[in-house]
């Protein structure tokens, strides 16, 4: 991911970005800086706390807040879906199997953003279209039109955040009817995981042992996809409630059974900067 | 315990009898959260007459350790199922079928064995299963009981989700129930391709396909579909 080239985008629209960024530039510079220092593994997270100084995405704090969150990424993973599916070739997206799988999950997710609408009262058109994404994320998987390898890997990131996003909800909609319904969404979400997973296994370079779960490896990522690091932090832990899963109680749970068996939550400021990625300026979440 | 053994009624009580120490260490040590969990329950123990646990299990709905025991009681049984599919796998398994069985199991072990340690003395016994339904030696028997037990335990924990008063507990309930939709879609998979979020042949666990929901079910319809599996009698009260 070129992180001057989405800096550089975001100039011609806001042009005050480096202003935001800080006003003596200084961060800009002290950024160029620590880029030195850092992996282009820890980019995406770098660059998250950077945009969060600039704009300053919230957690969402009530009911109607989370769900205009999740209408967000409802509407960013059905556009992803929706448009690849009008764009596929049979290199593409291959029909048969593939496509209808694809078919699958777009037509969920166009049934979650009716949900969600219904759910806060909005009758209009969507707040979203396609031309509010950007899903090369500035650059970094230019080839996402064209190349099924890169489309899997980004729905990955969607499916996997998405995942997060809801159970991280989870406390706001605490004894809250909507919590159902949230949790309802929340494991389909995981339900496209496990078989993008899949899929990826099967048509990715290099990723044949990526499981349908999210295995144990030192950053959380298990994908290869070092640009999406972010979407995996945390996913490494092993100790629930004080509890350390691990060879609990003297069974022969492995570390990676231990990651495995919890899937963990991302906060929604989080969520925000990772879905800010591939949302064009003017339409990002705050 | 051993991992590829069922647990056994005596083996249990052994377990109890021995674990006194345990269980003031797990109290000084343990997360704060899961500390007070198990000190209130001790508590509670006290006001309570839980019957004669060797002629069944209660689950008090009353509060949080009612919903926590409902689903170390799921877990049990998912457990105890994997534990011996991964033991003996059909012999048409691939391998790697029966590496991710392998896995599958050691999830459900680690989620039935985190509950345990959670609720501490407010945990229930454990469930003797009655599997006697299930062919072990087909796939087809195994791959559609696999299924069944994934899609009502993510329709058991969605249903239950709203009932749960602790934060803490709410989340962990969240962390696991999407494992076990992984598992769900996973084992859909292998049964036809493509099927891993057939919500419309979900519809008697609660799903509604046309706005894209899974299932969620309330204890007591979950019990009346597992209890075909479970010996032990579950009594349920305040639900």
């Amino acid at each position: 991911m070129n992180i001057l080239n989405i800096l550089d985008e975001i100039e011609k629209v806001d042009g005050e970005i480096y202003e935001r960024l800080n006003p003596r530039r200084k961060a800009m510079r002290d950024f160029y800086n620590i880029g030195k220092k850092i992996s282009l593994a820890a980019l995406p997270l770098a660059m998250g706390s950077m945009f969060n100084k600039a704009y300053g995405q919230t957690n969402p704090s009530t009911v109607t807040d989370v769900l205009n969150f999740a209408l967000a990424l409802e509407y960013l993973e059905y556009n992803y879906y929706n448009r690849a599916l009008s764009v596929a070739t049979a290199t593409y997206i291959p029909t048969g199997a593939p496509r209808a799988a694809i078919t699958t999950i777009r037509d969920h997710e166009r049934a979650h953003v009716d949900l969600l609408k219904g759910a806060l009262q909005i009758t209009g058109a969507d707040g979203y279209v396609y031309n509010d994404f950007d899903f090369t994320a500035g650059g970094g998987f230019a080839d996402v039109d064209t190349n099924y390898q890169t489309f899997l890997k980004v729905a990955l990131a969607f499916e996997d955040t998405g995942v997060r996003a809801y159970k991280g909800q989870a406390p706001i909609l605490k004894g809250n009817a909507v919590l159902t319904t949230a949790l309802q969404i929340h494991s389909v979400e995981a339900r496209h995981a496990s078989h993008i997973r899949q899929m990826v296994a099967a048509n990715v370079t290099g990723a044949s042992a990526l499981k349908p779960w999210i295995a144990y490896t030192a950053t959380g990522n298990d994908t290869g996809v070092t640009a999406v690091d972010a979407v995996y932090a945390g996913e490494q832990n092993t100790t629930q409630a004080g509890i350390q899963i691990t060879g609990i109680n003297g069974t022969a749970t492995t570390q990676s059974h231990a990651a495995e068996s919890f899937d963990e939550f991302l906060t929604g400021s989080d969520v925000k900067k990772i879905a800010n990625l591939f949302i064009k300026t003017g339409k990002k979440l705050s | 315990m051993k991992n590829n053994e069922l647990e056994t009624k005596n083996e249990l009580d052994e377990s109890l009898l021995n674990s006194a120490v345990g269980r003031r260490s797990f109290l000084q040590y343990a997360g704060a959260s899961a500390a007070a969990l198990a000190l209130v329950a001790a508590g509670c123990r006290k006001d309570r007459n839980f019957g004669d646990i060797s002629t069944g299990a209660t689950l008090d709905f009353k509060d949080d350790f009612g919903v926590l025991n409902y689903a170390y009681a799921l877990e049990q049984l998912e457990a105890a199922f994997y534990v011996k599919v991964a033991s003996a796998p059909p012999s048409t398994f691939t391998t790697a079928q029966r590496a991710y069985f392998q896995d599958i199991q050691f999830h459900e072990i680690a989620h039935r064995e985190f509950f345990k340690n959670a609720l501490s003395t407010a945990a229930i016994g454990s469930l003797e299963v009655d599997f006697s339904s299930i062919d072990f030696t087909s796939a087809s028997s195994v791959l559609a009981t696999a299924m069944a037990f994934e899609d009502l335990g993510v329709a058991a924990y969605n249903g239950a989700g709203v009932r749960i008063k602790s934060t803490d507990y709410l989340v962990l309930a969240g962390k696991i129930v999407s494992v076990e939709a992984r598992h769900a879609a996973y084992v859909r998979d292998i049964i036809s391709n493509g099927s891993f979020a057939d919500l419309a042949s979900m519809t008697a666990l609660g799903a509604v396909n046309a706005s894209g929901l899974d299932g969620a079910l309330t204890p007591d319809k979950v019990l009346g579909i597992a209890g075909k599996y479970i010996k032990t009698k579950i009594n349920v009260i305040n639900l």
